[in-house]
């Protein structure tokens, strides 16, 4: 199997090598920072025209994950799209979201990029509590089962940077899903007052790897 | 020839200097359109191309830019100011002349703007800059003539390809404009004539007398030159020696790395304390200027340095330049020479000390062609296009422009004078909608057509198109300074990746000092002391030169001699051995040795195309070797050679050498190559794709920064034929990749094959068994690394 699962607060979770995380028990997928319609929002903003396929990209990993997942619900973890313009989506990705939707509920969270509702369908929330797991877009100081986003982990390995989810006996970070998005280092200060003592990362690519996270002197 | 007014005769005479020819030539043609100097260091070339200025304004000094003055280095248009303060200061002249750099002050940036000096000193990107403003037309308004020093190094990078461009909008801002080159000595100075001069203007080219030959020797070593790897250590004492019998010795390494550990050990075995010093690109600017300023002073017998002494402002009293490693071209040897007695017609003294056996080889060879003023360079081909467009996105900032006009003008520069329209169209899509199959941005176009005439959608775009002005791409630096209670101050810089591969602890060299790394703070490698430990080496841009072509060649002609009587007895020898056991590998043919060594099949080619292509050479066979099912295992290449080895022997090995074959497979291993994502990733910062990260614009912008390789897999994923990705790969296989020279080589050959079936490691291709840099064959070889790495971790942690 090239994904990882691991326990948080009693429940098996599943790192799938995309940067997806799977709830099998409760048939959830759960996503994070799609960021849906990037190119066309730097376009607006700074004239910078980048290669508009990331939402096509974006689209069709979220695809095969849900065919070989078939969740019965998947919660987008917020900054789904990168701001409320950017939600008009062009009419194809319009059509294929809602193809991907129907048949199954769908949660978007709010993010900081996307805060009020679009015209999308699903439901929209700040957040969700499900089982023994709560879903946000930023992680809360003290939290507990709680599964977020919003930082975009990532971690350098063997001269390789990846993507990845963190966790700990707390929570999970899970990485940007979005294609046309960037990373914070897995050893950042945003991450240390989090992330608790023996916190793991996994690596995304073509398999979902663990690391622990090395032992952070440099912050002392 | 035309007396020198008064003032100016006066001025010399009093110097009791006398006019060289050469600057008496260049007065006579003063009026010409374009004029190319071409004259040794210390030829007195700037003020050569000064004085027809100073005449000119002497005699009429109306208010206005009359000379714009551009050089590759900032350091340089300063001391070019101060030089020229001297004679404008004894003979009153009223001239003013100002430098105008990064370095310059905001208000005097805005004041030259406003009132223009006579004299303008500046580099290529501060040029570009003034052109990018609206009110570029009357800053140049009068302009008269433009000089461009060093002309033959900018010549050889998208630098240069940027400032004909600017310059090519500088003829149609002020007509009969005319324009000087100065270079040194080069192989072609037609090519370079063909690159200044406004096309189809002609371009005179001056030579001025090239004075003496070098005296130009190899260092005899106590100690014979290892067989592998590089760095010249072996050769200290002996170069300790030749310091001590010098006023002043510059000693010259190929890559940063190189210079800083020799520099190490020089250091450690100088128990005279010699006054020594280090000068490279990666140091700080005010360690670098403590060097300069002590060079200048007479205080240093030597400076260990690297190119970032190739250029720049006479250092006096040099009296003699060592290289160490085999200088890979001969020209730049020689303007390295050039770097000793900047005095006219004293010879240059120089020393070439081989880091190893084939490097003995490689610098006899250099030596004969010196001796032999047989220069090389590989031509460079037409201007690259994402140079292009930015200088299209820069003439937008200006103000609105018709396509037209504009497409002539650009041709009108050398590099870009075969230009098609359709190219310089697809240039123009890409500024105005990126150029993609997809059309996706109708409403954000960057450039729009307003009544036939192209202009920025939205005038805030010029902020960021000005911030990104400039073609150096070098890979992220992260800087490194001493931790607070040590100072705080600034050592340098090191690339970004060698960065991330250190933990808290780690120990590297900078500036010739050990240091410790303890953190990362505000973008900075923090560090603190560490004398006395050994060193985790510093992996600063590693920048390997290939060896040339016509390097390359004259070394095949030397083996073919029947004896090496210019060669150490070390050397000589053992190619005599490899004549007697294998063979020498010949011009118009290809030796390929196979034989079995430790456990493994072996096969060597001896290509002679430069590392670069060598090292393709070996990705590519060991690809069509997994093909055939002969399991190669992995390679090694050097400049002259590619060796690999596998599990089974290679039978016959010229279908390997197939070249549709070769080609099909560059064609799909080029696609996921990090090569190629690299230079996708400069072409994209230079045509305005991505931007440069500024430093201190963002505070924690990472999250915000999209790696250029993911736009390089979706460009080549959804859009493979985007100009972007052209530009790439042509940029690739010139540079990187190096495929040209494969081609060259196969030509060479032209199937004269010689295969040899050994039974044991032969002469020359035991040294390859001791190179750094072997590369494993396996597909998944990345993923497998990452792997162990992760598997490792997790038992050392105790949770596997």
């Amino acid at each position: 199997m090239s994904s990882h699962a691991f326990r948080l607060s009693g429940s098996v979770l599943s790192a799938l090598p995309s940067g997806a995380l799977h709830w099998p028990e409760q048939g959830v997928l759960v996503v994070s920072d799609l960021h849906l319609g990037k190119s066309e929002r730097i376009a607006r903003r700074s004239g910078t025209l980048l290669p508009p396929y990331e939402v096509t990209e974006t689209l069709s990993r979220l695809d095969a994950d849900i065919a070989t997942t078939a969740p019965r619900l998947v919660i987008c973890l917020g900054d789904s799209f990168d701001d409320l313009e950017a939600s008009e989506l062009a009419e194809e990705h319009a059509l294929w979201l809602a193809r991907l939707m129907a048949g199954r509920r769908w949660v978007w969270i709010e993010g900081n990029h996307d805060p009020g509702p679009v015209a999308l369908g699903g439901e929209h929330r700040a957040d969700l509590m499900l089982g023994p797991l709560t879903f946000r877009h930023i992680a809360l100081l003290g939290a507990e089962g709680e599964v977020s986003g919003h930082y975009h982990p990532k971690m350098r390995l063997a001269g390789q940077s990846r993507r990845c989810f963190l966790y700990d006996r707390a929570r999970v970070i899970l990485p940007a899903y979005g294609t046309y998005t960037g990373g914070l280092s897995s050893d950042d200060l945003a991450f240390s007052g989090l992330m608790l003592d023996g916190a793991m990362a996994i690596l995304t690519g073509r398999k979902a790897l663990p690391v622990p996270i090395p032992k952070d002197d440099a912050h002392g | 020839m035309r007396p020198l007014p008064p003032p100016f005769s006066d001025w010399f005479a009093a110097r009791g200097w006398t006019v060289h020819p050469h600057q008496s030539d260049m007065l006579a043609r003063a009026e010409a359109p374009a004029l190319l100097l071409v004259a040794p260091t210390g030829g007195g070339k700037t003020l050569a191309g000064f004085l027809p200025t100073l005449l000119e304004l002497a005699e009429d000094g109306r208010p206005g830019l009359h000379t714009l003055y551009i050089s590759p280095l900032k350091a340089l248009a300063a001391d070019i100011r101060r030089n020229l303060t001297t004679p404008i200061t004894e003979m009153a002249l009223p001239i003013r002349v100002e430098d105008r750099t990064g370095d310059t002050s905001y208000t005097r940036r805005q004041r030259q703007r406003a009132d223009p000096p006579h004299i303008l000193l500046t580099t290529p990107e501060s040029l570009a800059l003034l052109l990018s403003y609206e009110d570029a037309p009357r800053i140049f308004a009068g302009l008269s003539r433009v000089i461009v020093d060093e002309i033959h190094a900018l010549a050889e990078s998208k630098r240069g390809d940027q400032l004909m461009l600017s310059l090519s909008r500088l003829s149609a801002l002020c007509p009969g404009l005319r324009r000087v080159g100065l270079s040194a000595t080069v192989e072609d100075p037609e090519a370079i004539a063909r690159f200044l001069a406004r096309h189809p203007d002609p371009c005179e080219i001056l030579n001025a007398d090239p004075g003496p030959d070098p005296d130009i020797s190899m260092l005899s070593t106590e100690t014979p030159p290892p067989w592998a790897g590089g760095g010249g250590r072996y050769a200290i004492p002996d170069i300790l020696a030749e310091v001590r019998r010098h006023r002043t010795a510059l000693i010259f390494h190929n890559t940063r790395a190189q210079a800083e550990l020799f520099f190490r050990d020089l250091w450690l075995a100088n128990e005279d304390g010699l006054p020594i010093g280090i000068h490279h690109g990666s140091l700080a600017r005010e360690a670098r200027e403590r060097v300069e300023a002590a060079m200048v002073l007479g205080e240093l017998r030597a400076v260990v340095c690297t190119g970032s002494l190739d250029l720049g402002i006479d250092w006096g009293d040099v009296d003699l330049v060592i290289q160490v490693g085999a200088p890979k071209n001969v020209k730049r040897l020689v303007q390295r020479i050039g770097r000793a007695n900047h005095r006219y017609n004293a010879p240059s003294k120089a020393s070439l000390v081989p880091a190893n056996r084939w490097e003995v080889v490689e610098c006899q060879a250099a030596l004969d062609a010196v001796r032999d003023h047989d220069l090389d360079g590989d031509p460079r081909g037409r201007g690259p296009r994402d140079v292009l467009c930015q200088h299209i996105l820069i003439r937008a900032c200006s103000g609105p422009f018709d396509a037209e006009d504009l497409y002539r003008e650009v041709t009108s520069a050398g590099p870009y004078a075969a230009l098609s329209r359709a190219e310089f169209d697809a240039c123009l899509e890409f500024c105005a909608t990126g150029g993609y199959a997809l059309r996706a941005y109708d409403r954000w176009q960057r450039l729009m057509q307003r009544n036939g005439l192209w202009t920025l959608r939205d005038p805030r775009a010029t902020r960021d198109i000005r911030m990104n002005i400039g073609t150096i791409t070098d890979a992220e630096m992260v800087k490194v300074r001493w931790q607070n209670r040590f100072g705080g101050a600034p050592l340098g810089e090191v690339e970004e990746a060698f960065a991330s591969t250190l933990a808290p602890g780690d120990t590297f060299l900078i500036g010739g000092q050990i240091v410790r790394y303890v953190g990362l703070r505000e973008m900075a490698l923090e560090v603190t002391p560490a004398p006395g430990r050994e060193p985790k080496i510093a992996v600063f841009s590693g920048t390997k030169f290939s060896t040339s072509t016509q390097l390359n060649d004259r070394i095949l002609r030397h083996l073919t001699e029947p004896n090496w009587p210019g060669l150490p007895a070390h050397t000589a020898s053992w190619l005599a051995l490899q004549r007697e056991v294998s063979r020498l590998p010949e011009p118009g043919r290809l030796l390929v040795e196979t034989f079995p060594a430790e456990g493994r099949a072996h096969l060597c080619l001896y290509g002679f195309a430069g590392r670069a292509a060598q090292q393709t050479l070996g990705l590519l066979l060991t690809r069509r070797m997994e093909e055939e099912a002969l399991n190669p295992l992995g390679f090694v290449a050097t400049d002259y050679a590619t060796l690999i080895w596998g599990l089974d022997p290679v039978p016959d090995v010229s279908p390997l050498l197939d070249r549709q074959a070769l080609r099909d497979g560059l064609e799909t291993w080029l696609k996921s190559n990090a090569v190629m994502k690299r230079t996708f990733r400069n072409v994209a910062l230079v045509a305005g794709l991505i931007q440069r990260n500024h430093p201190g614009q963002r505070k924690s912008g990472r999250q915000a920064t999209i790696s250029s390789d993911i736009l390089y897999d979706t460009l080549q994923r959804y859009d493979p034929g985007h100009l972007l990705l052209q530009i790439t790969r042509e940029e690739a296989m010139r540079g990187l990749v190096s495929f040209g020279r494969i081609e060259t080589m196969l030509d060479r050959i032209g199937g004269r094959i010689d295969h040899l079936r050994l039974d044991r490691v032969t002469p020359f291709a035991a040294p390859l068994f001791l190179e750094h840099g072997k590369i494993a064959v396996e597909g998944a070889a990345r993923d497998r690394l990452l792997e162990e790495a992760a598997t490792r971790l997790m038992a050392e942690a105790g949770l596997a």
